[in-house]
């Protein structure tokens, strides 16, 4: 090694290193188009590309790489869900997150410091047991935990003692995490793109195409393509991109909202989570706070912010936190999240024969990069929805067979 | 701070209320339109009919918001009842 180090620092002629290729030319026709280039659609390309030999796939994205939902979101990988059918479906994601570094050859930095969610009262408590046993019931690492325990996971933590939010205890996840957004679409663009996959990006889909019940034509700002099967994974605007092909989605348009303070010394060791609070903070690895995520009340297909989120996301983390109180705000965002009636995604078949969804991710889609990518892909190579995503199906909403995973999100992430 | 014009008590602080979603209709023998109106309200990009209510004074009313802009157009008093207005 010391020789192959001594080696390459003396070489003149260094090879650049390529991470991701510029946009070739559209070519007429694909196995599989996919609409949107966010985390979702690009591990979707990886897995068809790596696992299924499918190769000859376009990703189509309108903006840059990774820069929607992806790019805005504030990183909680968790499974603490509700129902058997989440739970079991995020625990793979965060189990896939724990070998992805490794698996793409990418550090995505992956760290598993666990998710403690606070209780302030004791209907939060109860809830919490429930969430526990469930969650224990489908072999997630999940447990409530005494007021004591929460100051030794989190000894900076405002406990207010005797005062309106007290802590009185909380529910410790100790599977919960977070991972560099960024990086984890990168990784999944780089070896897909290795494989022949191909990433269109500044390419808007305006118009889908189809006869009887197949989707024949993709039209974008850069040319016609025909596609043998499409994915859709357009993030905040997959009701749009819907109607496009000529149905309609159970999704609303909600921004969600977001910050981050300058960089501090590590203190904030765990994800900390407060439902009555509607705030939770995590430390990145830069010493940043991030704070999330405040949904706007009414309906927008907008990324502007509002001080009235900001105020309210400050107030819950000083609560937390009062010692935050000097720190400046570095950055603040919005993005526009795809809100399903019962908080759970909509993964599988549409309508059309030819033309799957991987939909509806709100507030809570970044955990389930990984995972959803993988069930895609499998969905689109065999045509075959995999029974660990098959409650998720669309027509749930028309069988009354909600997800309702409201609870489990009240804090947005 | 955003405003909202209500009908009965002009323009107030946007924080005083509280939104009600979409107008949509239903027809609760047509199990279809059932499940419409409860999951599938409009999600347009642009203007958008819909509810509100001041908290204050119990006022409900409909108001036309363009949903890219945030631009409120009009606001209004329902005239009947609800199956009227959708
Ligand atoms: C502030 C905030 C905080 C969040 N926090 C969390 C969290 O802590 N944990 C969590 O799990 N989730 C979180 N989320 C949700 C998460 O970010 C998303 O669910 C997830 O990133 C969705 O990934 P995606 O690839 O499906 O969508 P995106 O990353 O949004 O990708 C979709 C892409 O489609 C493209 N597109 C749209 N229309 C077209 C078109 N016509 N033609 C071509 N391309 C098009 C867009 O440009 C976009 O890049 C948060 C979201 C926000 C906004």
């Amino acid at each position: 090694m010391p020789f192959a180090l001594l080696r390459y620092g003396l070489r003149r002629a260094h090879r650049p290193f390529d991470d991701i290729p510029p946009t070739p030319p559209l070519r007429q026709s694909y196995d599989v188009a996919i609409i949107g280039g966010g985390g979702h659609g690009l591990a979707a390309a990886y897995y068809l590309s790596h696992h299924h030999g499918i190769r000859s796939v376009a990703v189509l994205e309108k903006g840059y790489l990774a820069g929607g939902n992806t790019a805005r979101n504030t990183t909680t990988i968790r499974s603490n869900y509700l129902t058997q059918a989440s739970i079991r479906f995020y625990r793979e994601a965060v189990s896939l997150f724990g070998t992805m570094s490794q698996d793409l050859g990418f550090n995505v930095m992956f760290s598993q410091r666990g998710q403690l969610t606070l209780a302030h009262s004791e209907a939060t408590m109860r809830s919490f047991h429930l969430r526990a046993e469930m969650g224990k019931h489908a072999g997630t690492g999940v447990e409530v935990v005494d007021a004591r325990t929460v100051r030794e996971l989190c000894p900076h933590l405002n406990m207010d003692e005797g005062g309106q939010h007290e802590v009185l205890g909380g529910l410790w996840h100790k599977d919960g995490g977070t991972a560099r957004h960024d990086a984890v679409a990168w990784g999944y663009a780089k070896r897909a793109a290795e494989k022949g996959v191909e990433i269109h990006q500044r390419t808007t889909v305006t118009a889908i195409r189809s006869q009887g019940d197949r989707v024949t034509e993709i039209v974008t700002d850069r040319g016609t393509i025909r596609a043998g099967q499409v994915l859709q994974a357009a993030g905040g605007l997959n009701g749009q991109i819907a109607e496009l092909a000529g149905f309609p989605l159970p999704i609303r348009c909600f921004p969600l909202q977001a910050m981050v303070t300058q960089p501090l010394k590590p203190f904030l060791h765990t994800l900390v989570s407060s439902a009555n609070l509607h705030t939770y903070l995590v430390q990145s690895s830069r010493g940043e706070i991030v704070i999330g995520g405040g949904s706007d009340p009414y309906q927008l297909a907008s990324t502007r912010s509002t001080f009235d989120q900001k105020e309210a996301l400050a107030q819950g983390a000083l609560h937390l936190f009062p010692f935050l109180h000097n720190v400046r705000l570095l950055r603040q965002w919005a993005g526009i999240t795809d809100m399903t009636p019962d908080y759970s995604p909509i993964m599988g078949a549409s309508p059309l024969a030819n033309y799957w969804l991987d939909a509806g991710w709100g507030t809570w889609g970044f955990k389930a990069t990984p995972v959803a990518g993988k069930y895609m892909a499998e969905t689109i190579a065999t045509g075959r929805v995999p029974d660990i995503i098959a409650p998720f199906a669309l027509d749930r909403f028309d069988r009354f067979a909600l997800l309702n995973e409201m609870g489990a999100t009240a804090a947005s992430h | 701070m955003k405003r909202l014009t209500c009908p009965m008590n002009g323009p107030r602080d946007i924080t005083e209320f509280q939104y009600l979603g979409p107008l949509r209709s239903t027809r609760a023998e047509d199990p279809s339109a059932v499940t419409r109106h409860l999951f599938y309200a409009g999600n347009p990009i642009g203007p958008l009919v819909e509810w509100w209510r001041h908290r204050p004074s119990n006022t409900v009313f409909l108001a036309e918001r363009h949903t890219g802009t945030d631009r409120i157009i009009r606001t209004w008093l329902p005239d009947g009842s609800e199956t009227q207005n959708a």
